[in-house]
């Protein structure tokens, strides 16, 4: 263990952290409405040294909120936030040094330059040492494709070509964290494999401890071992990307072609969801073997063709949030 | 000699202002940051060479109406007509330089807190002030090479101006103008910093870019306005802008007190910037941006 992690062993340390925004909207000639907005509503969870850990959730879940507390630039209205070992708000300027952070809706690239004159900004800005800057502005344009990029003003580079660099621009002063919020938005497929396999390279060689938000489970299914699910505020789900299944009630699908339409099949558990023709969609939760259930229906029925679908984690995500949605609609009716 | 000492004061207080009382790494950064100014600037040549022509055609129209004006009213402001010439030119030569109608990095700052872009400058280990102060110097170099300097070399070769020979004159202009690029940038950081209460900062820009032009001298020199509205505007910010450089170009002004004077307001400007950019920041940081 070392000396800036938690005592048990947590970087970055989340503990009951909210975050109330005071908005005051106009509602008619000199009237002011005021409400609050409760961003982030009391979130928990610890990243050690090294992990990767992705965070998703529907939109205005809080989870840029809950970044933006991580790196200082907002002060968390109730809670306690560390980052190794350092408050972020109160000591943003010493925490700098120590954290990386792309907004992939947001740059920190200057505009009308070209590439590498923001870098050496970078390297002004950060004190980094002249031989660990060019060590590691070779790596990043290595490994993020970047060579022909440098002489091109910014706002020339297309939007993959600006998140690349916006990527290297927060990595040239070694930072052991890396905060990335939404960081393939808006990138095609290839532009997305070649951003996902520099992060995963980083984390492995590294050793960085990368946090990211996405709306891409595909970001999450091949970088991430653990997975944290914010809703509304507050955390849903937190461990690996498996047990989110379990945690969402995931089921499989078993469809079956007879040789003629019959009624709806009774097998429980498994349930008819759908019937179309001689074809029938029949769900069973996915920790059930599908064998068992097909020797039952083959018993009865006079079965032509079966198939078998694995659980979409975009469904049970989609589920997940449906669910914290229904909680909710509960909780204000009683 | 006070008047050394108060500028060695003023000059000392608005170094640890600027760097907050950084060593020779901030010193490079924000040498980098005007570098790239003045390279951002460089990089609009259509606009450069257009920004020649106006100011150019502009000065001769002026100048024809300062001398008709001082053919009318000789030594008006006491000024020759030589003189008042030379003001002019030395108006367009500055102009752009000290971005007195607008059109200095404020503008990409008040845009950056508009949209929210400004939350990303503050988890970065720099001075967002000291930032964009070396940001507009670089411009304000860049603006005075490139689009000053040629309308002030036409209005010397066609027009009958009065230009010192002596070198130190020129070093002592040159000093006035620095210091007016930076009371300028500290006023119009004040115009970007509102965009943090207001949402739209384009009126007060629209306001204090006509306040900027009148109170300048950029439309008459200031020695001309009569009786009380000429004491009080000689005592304004922005005289410091053209005003300064102008009389101490021409001989009409002594360098050491121009210099205390433009320190004294560049200083409390630069500090004032200072005092709404903490409660700025304040107010991102615990509301959000
Ligand atoms: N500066 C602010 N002032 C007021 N409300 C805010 C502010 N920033 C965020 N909010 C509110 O806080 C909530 C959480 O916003 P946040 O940006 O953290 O969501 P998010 O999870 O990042 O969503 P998305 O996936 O759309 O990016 C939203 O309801 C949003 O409207
Ligand atoms: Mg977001």
């Amino acid at each position: 263990m070392d000396r800036d992690s938690g005592p048990d062993g947590a970087f970055i340390d989340v503990d009951r952290v909210e975050k109330v925004f005071d908005v005051r909207r106009k509602t008619g000639f000199l009237r002011r409405e005021r409400r609050r907005v409760r961003a982030v509503d009391g979130i928990s969870f610890r990243v050690a040294r090294g992990e990767m850990v992705g965070c998703i959730g529907p939109n205005g879940a809080g989870k840029s909120t809950t970044i933006k507390m991580l790196t200082g630039i907002l002060t968390p209205s109730a809670g306690r936030l560390r980052v190794a070992g350092i408050d972020p708000a109160r000591e943003r300027g010493r925490l700098a040094q120590r954290i990386g952070v792309v907004f992939g809706q947001r740059t920190t690239l200057w505009w009308d330059l070209p590439l590498i004159d923001s870098y050496r900004l970078m390297h002004r800005m950060y004190r980094i040492p002249d031989a660990r800057y060019r060590a590691n502005l070779d790596r990043c344009v290595d490994l993020l494709d970047l060579s022909g990029l440098l002489d091109v003003p910014v706002r020339q580079l297309s939007l993959g070509q600006r998140m690349r660099g916006d990527i290297a621009a927060a990595l040239l002063h070694d930072p052991d964290v890396l905060y990335l919020d939404e960081p393939t938005i808006g990138l095609d497929v290839i532009s997305k494999a070649r951003v996902r396999e520099f992060l995963r390279t980083l984390n492995a060689d590294r050793g960085t401890t990368v946090l990211l938000t996405t709306h891409d489970l595909q970001d999450i299914e091949q970088l991430c071992s653990r997975v944290v699910v914010i809703d509304h505020g507050r955390l849903m789900y937190d461990g690996s990307l498996a047990g989110l299944h379990e945690a969402g009630g995931s089921e499989r699908v078993l469809v079956v072609d007879l040789e003629r339409e019959l009624p709806p099949i009774d097998v429980p558990p498994a349930r008819v969801v759908r019937v179309e023709g001689p074809r029938q969609w029949l769900a069973f939760p996915a920790d059930r073997s599908a064998a068992p259930l097909v020797a039952r229906i083959a018993e009865r029925c006079p079965l032509v063709d079966l198939s078998v679908r694995e659980p979409d984690i975009e469904a049970v995500i989609a589920r997940m949030y449906a669910q914290g949605v229904a909680d909710r609609t509960e909780r204000a009716l009683s | 000699m006070w008047q050394a000492a108060l500028c060695t004061h003023y000059a000392s207080a608005l170094g640890s202002t600027v760097l907050g009382g950084r060593d020779v790494g901030a010193l490079r950064l924000y040498a980098a940051v005007a570098a790239g100014g003045f390279r951002r600037y460089a990089t609009y040549r259509v606009a450069t060479a257009a920004g020649v022509f106006t100011n150019t055609v502009f000065g001769v129209i002026l100048v024809h109406t300062y001398l008709a004006l001082w053919d009318a009213r000789p030594h008006l402001g006491g000024y020759d007509q030589a003189q008042a010439v030379t003001y002019v030119w030395v108006g367009q030569a500055l102009l752009a330089t000290l971005a007195i109608g607008g059109g200095g990095v404020e503008r990409d700052l008040m845009e950056r807190i508009r949209t929210g872009d400004v939350a990303v400058d503050l988890y970065r280990p720099a001075d967002l002030q000291a930032w964009w102060l070396a940001a507009d110097l670089g411009r304000a170099l860049f603006q005075m090479v490139g689009r000053g300097l040629v309308p002030l070399l036409f209005g010397a070769l066609f027009f009958p101006v009065a230009l010192p020979a002596d070198p130190v004159t020129w070093a002592a202009f040159a000093g006035t103008v620095l210091s007016a690029m930076v009371v300028s940038f500290a006023l119009r950081y004040l115009v970007a910093l509102s965009v943090f209460w207001l949402l739209d900062g384009m009126g007060v820009a629209q306001v204090a870019h006509l306040v900027g032009y009148f109170c300048s001298g950029m439309l008459l020199p200031l020695n001309v306005f009569p009786g009380l509205l000429g004491e009080v505007v000689r005592l304004l910010p922005w005289s410091a802008l053209l005003q300064n450089p102008a009389d101490v170009l021409l001989g009409h002004a002594d360098p050491l007190d121009t210099y205390v004077f433009q320190g004294a307001w560049a200083a409390a400007l630069l500090a004032l910037g200072r005092l709404l950019q903490r409660a700025a920041t304040r107010r991102v940081v615990v509301q959000g941006g």
